[in-house]
């Protein structure tokens, strides 16, 4: 049910643009649908933000990886313990821009003794990051569609990514890329019994989406192919919002309606880690919590038990263990 | 041998021949349909009456998570649904971590829980489900909408239950959050669990007894003033007789320029009262002006274990006995989760200080500007800082009996850094020191198996099995190194260990940090000698007038 779910909610998504397509729904699906998928998205995306944002961080709770900053002679560890605003950019961009914390990932075998080893396991870390930089070069490229004039880094990011020429039109690595991360990450989660137990309909949706964009998108380019230059100029339509009907291919229709199915679930998904990562406590924090007092909006009054109570009450056992009093 | 507990062989054939997640085996049932099971050493005792009074939490009453009835409060979901609903409106990082999960599995087998038991529900991953399933359904759409396929399952007292024994089953060790690739923290999680239980009357006595002996009489051992006095004095007689130096430490000195508190387990119990003795034979080693406190008589803070309200209470002593003592700073013992509350809440709770200095080591001069907000120094940072300036005569062959393996303890090395500092006093202080597997030290060092308030006879099964995999990780110093002394800077470590070493890996003892110095430091007047502060003998007598050669 975990897998078949959101299986079947894909292929529904594909079979309604291919039936909208058939029955000439042009503006509905080249318009309206794209229209209401962004607007959730946006909405969604700028809610969920608001939302992390202005929930306050009581308390500096860094996760230190590595040795402090204390003592002058014992050098500290900036990226893994930071102590200035700077040591946390550099944290934090090389959490994002390399997935750090995954490159450390090791892999517990429990041994006959028992006994029980570790060994590096750097798989999670390569597979999610070729989809991860995959799926951004990917996105960067569609900017040929979205902007005229196309900006400059497309034309560089296409003959990079093309620079095999083992087909025509131009095979881009970063298609067969994501398709390789993609695989590779359902696997894990379909073959290892860990992976299975643990996985949600939440978990399969978004890859095998992601999967069926990245496959229409290349079905456009490379099998079935469409009308680029109606393409760009439908999406110009969309975006200087001055929309009109096309008739494009339906394999488009199927591209453009799984790419609105994923903008409008975004928001409401785990696929918020996107934005999430930046806003973690134990990572966007520097571990100077006894050089600066840090704010908790909200510290609450409480009355503690104060030496004079407890000396009122332990007086005499002080008195005889001739600890010293205050109220001598 | 413990009841709660099989014999050591024959739990290390359970683990060995486990069928689970661990060994890659599919247990027979889904997680949402396995039910908690209580069972004699899988659980610790409910919190009695008078503990929950003593810090006026809800719900006192006498109750046995193994009996059927829970006797809960009639209203306890309303209670848990305003309580989550709050919680996820003042605390980011716990709203963040219920939303932001992609459940990639690296923390899977990160737990020494899961290490140790197989129990699917103990994957860091999947204890945080437990909550997020009921986030889901109590507060999203997609959850109310889909249920089951959404992530999210009914709120039923099975929940409850099962709240119970895993929150009650995780350290808050971190150790997780280390491999998170959004630095999920099950600890935040399980913190914000048991408090939400608070407001149910559901919680264990062995936190709660010990947050509210405390308050009343200042340490988690309830020595009222006179008994944590004379618990000090025969320390201090035994130290005379070990080493002819005669100590009385000052106790609540008014005008000490420091003031010094350590977990009250230094002062009683052994092996932390040989540490205790380090700290003592220090202080007296460097003419140091302190003072030790009966009403701050508490390094640890069983609050962090509790809730952060009891967590402030508890800490809110510190500063108030520095203002009345009018002392200059604060000097910190050996202690882990000490060191969490010291380093990461106690001046976002307590602060600011300004009537505390910035701590300047008096003897060499060094100011402390890494704890200039709080005014607080670990012992470590300060003695490593006596060493690196030459201000202590050390004779690391007094400790040449021992060969020395260290554990890095869970709060200091993820909520901290303080990884180096107590491995270049050790390499000062003993001549065989030996690190243990790579993956298993600093900041992937793991739990004792018995932190955040689980060290509990009754809990014996559990601790054991979360205690395994540092054992088989000191077991593996012992063959490859010969290590017979795991030294730690941590008071519960010291006793947690002490048990598990014994289960697991006999011949292996447990020491402090400050044991070792104290074994090492050469003192003026003192007399031969040849056994160390645990009196066992030393390897080759040193003499004791060497002192007085050198005046």
């Amino acid at each position: 049910m975990k897998l078949l779910a959101p299986l079947v909610a894909v292929f529904a998504l594909a079979a309604l643009a291919l039936g909208g397509a058939a029955a000439g729904q042009y503006y509905l699906l080249g318009v309206v649908i794209p229209y209401v998928a962004f607007a959730l998205f946006l909405f969604g995306f700028s809610y969920k933000i608001y939302g992390w944002a202005k929930t306050p961080v009581p308390f500096n709770i860094p996760t230190t990886c590595g040795q402090q900053k204390a003592l002058p002679w014992i050098k500290g560890n900036e990226l893994e313990a930071p102590s200035s605003t700077l040591g946390v950019l550099g944290r934090m961009a090389l959490e994002v821009l390399v997935f750090r914390s995954l490159f450390r990932n090791t892999k517990a075998n429990l041994e006959p003794g028992p006994d029980l080893s570790y060994e590096s396991d750097k798989s999670l870390w390569l597979f999610g990051l070729l989809f991860h930089w995959s799926f951004l070069l990917i996105f960067l490229r569609h900017y040929r569609f979205f902007l005229e004039p196309v900006p400059f880094f497309v034309g560089f990011l296409e003959k990079f990514d093309g620079l095999l020429q083992i087909t025509l039109p131009t095979f881009y690595l970063t298609d067969a890329l994501i398709l390789l991360g993609i695989s590779a990450l359902f696997a894990r989660r379909v073959i290892s019994p860990k992976m299975r137990y643990i996985s949600l309909a939440a978990d399969y949706f978004p890859l095998m989406l992601i999967g069926a964009i990245a496959l229409s998108g290349m079905g456009m380019r490379y099998l079935h192919k469409v009308d680029i230059a109606l393409v760009k100029t439908h999406i110009q339509g969309l975006i200087t919002f001055h929309p009109e009907a096309h008739v494009i291919g339906a394999t488009f229709y199927v591209h453009l309606l799984l790419v609105s199915a994923l903008a409008a679930y975004f928001p409401f998904s785990k696929l918020m880690h996107m934005g999430g990562v930046f806003f973690s406590p134990t990572r966007n924090l520097a571990n100077d919590s006894r050089v600066n007092r840090h704010i908790n909006p909200w510290n609450p009054q409480i009355k503690i038990r104060t030496y004079a109570d407890y000396e009122a009450d332990f007086k005499d056992k002080m008195k005889s263990a001739g600890i010293p009093l205050d109220a001598d | 041998m413990s009841k709660f507990v099989a014999k050591p062989a024959e739990l290390a054939e359970a683990i060995a021949s486990q069928a689970s997640l661990l060994t890659g085996e599919t247990p027979q049932t889904n997680w949402m349909e396995t039910p908690a099971e209580f069972k004699p050493g899988n659980y610790c005792y409910s919190a009695k009456p008078e503990a929950l009074n003593g810090l006026g939490l809800p719900h006192a009453r006498e109750w046995d998570p193994a009996e059927a009835d829970w006797k809960l409060p009639e209203d306890w979901m309303q209670r848990l649904h305003v309580g989550m609903k709050e919680r996820l409106g003042k605390n980011r990082a716990f709203k963040l971590f219920m939303e932001i999960c992609v459940r990639c599995g690296a923390c899977a087998d990160k737990c020494h829980f899961f290490l140790g038991t197989g129990d699917p529900k103990n994957m860091p991953v999947m204890r945080a489900e437990l909550m997020r399933s009921i986030y889901r359904g109590e507060f999203t759409v997609a959850g109310k909408l889909l249920g089951q396929l959404g992530g999210a399952r009914k709120f039923t007292e099975e929940v409850v239950k099962e709240w119970f024994m895993y929150y009650y089953q995780c350290t808050e060790c971190r150790r997780c959050s280390v491999f998170c690739p959004y630095g999920i923290d099950t600890a935040e999680i399980t913190m914000m669990a048991r408090e939400l239980l608070h407001l149910i009357g559901v919680n264990i006595n062995w936190v709660l007894k010990p947050a509210s002996d405390c308050n009343r009489t200042g340490n988690h051992l309830n020595l009222e003033p006179h008994a944590f006095v004379s618990a000090l004095e025969s320390i201090c007689e035994d130290l005379e007789d070990i080493t002819g130096i005669a100590i009385e430490p000052p106790i609540n000195k008014k005008g000490a320029e420091v003031l010094f508190i350590t977990p009250s387990a230094d002062a009683f119990a052994v092996p932390g009262m040989y540490t205790m003795m380090g700290y003592l034979l220090l202080f007296k080693h460097i003419g140091l002006d302190y003072t030790i406190s009966t009403y701050a008589s508490e390094g640890g803070n069983f609050g962090l274990f509790t809730s952060s309200d009891v967590m402030k209470k508890l800490n809110g002593k510190m500063y108030h006995e520095a203002e009345r003592l009018g002392v200059k700073w604060i000097l910190g013992g050996e202690c882990g989760h000490m060191w969490r509350v010291v380093h990461q809440y106690m001046s976002t709770m307590n602060g600011p200080a300004p009537f505390l200095e910035v701590p300047k080591n008096p003897i060499t001069g060094t100011l402390f500007e890494h704890a200039k907000e709080t005014k607080m120094v670990h012992i470590a940072e300060f003695t490593a800082d006596l060493i690196h300036h030459h201000k202590l005569k050390l004779d690391p062959s007094r400790n040449d009996h021992r060969n020395v393996t260290f554990h890095d303890s869970c709060n200091t090395s993820r909520g901290m850094g303080l990884i180096e500092e107590p491995r270049y006093i050790l390499n000062q202080v003993v001549n065989n020191f030996h690190e243990m597997p790579e993956d298993t030290i600093r900041e992937k060092t793991f739990c004792c198996g018995s932190g955040s308030g689980l060290n509990t006879e009754e809990y014996m099964d559990i601790r054991m099995r979360g205690g395994f995999p540092r054992a088989a990780a000191a077991r593996w110093a012992k063959k490859t190194h010969g290590s017979d002394l795991l030294a730690a800077i941590c008071a519960i470590d010291r006793v947690a260990l002490t048990a598990s070493m014994n289960y697991w890996v006999p011949g292996m003892e447990v020491s402090g940090l400050h044991e070792l110095v104290g074994n090492a430091l050469i003192m003026d007047g003192e007399k031969n000698r040849d056994i160390d502060l645990r009196e066992d003998d030393l390897e080759r007598p040193t003499l004791g007038p060497m002192a007085e050669e050198e005046d």
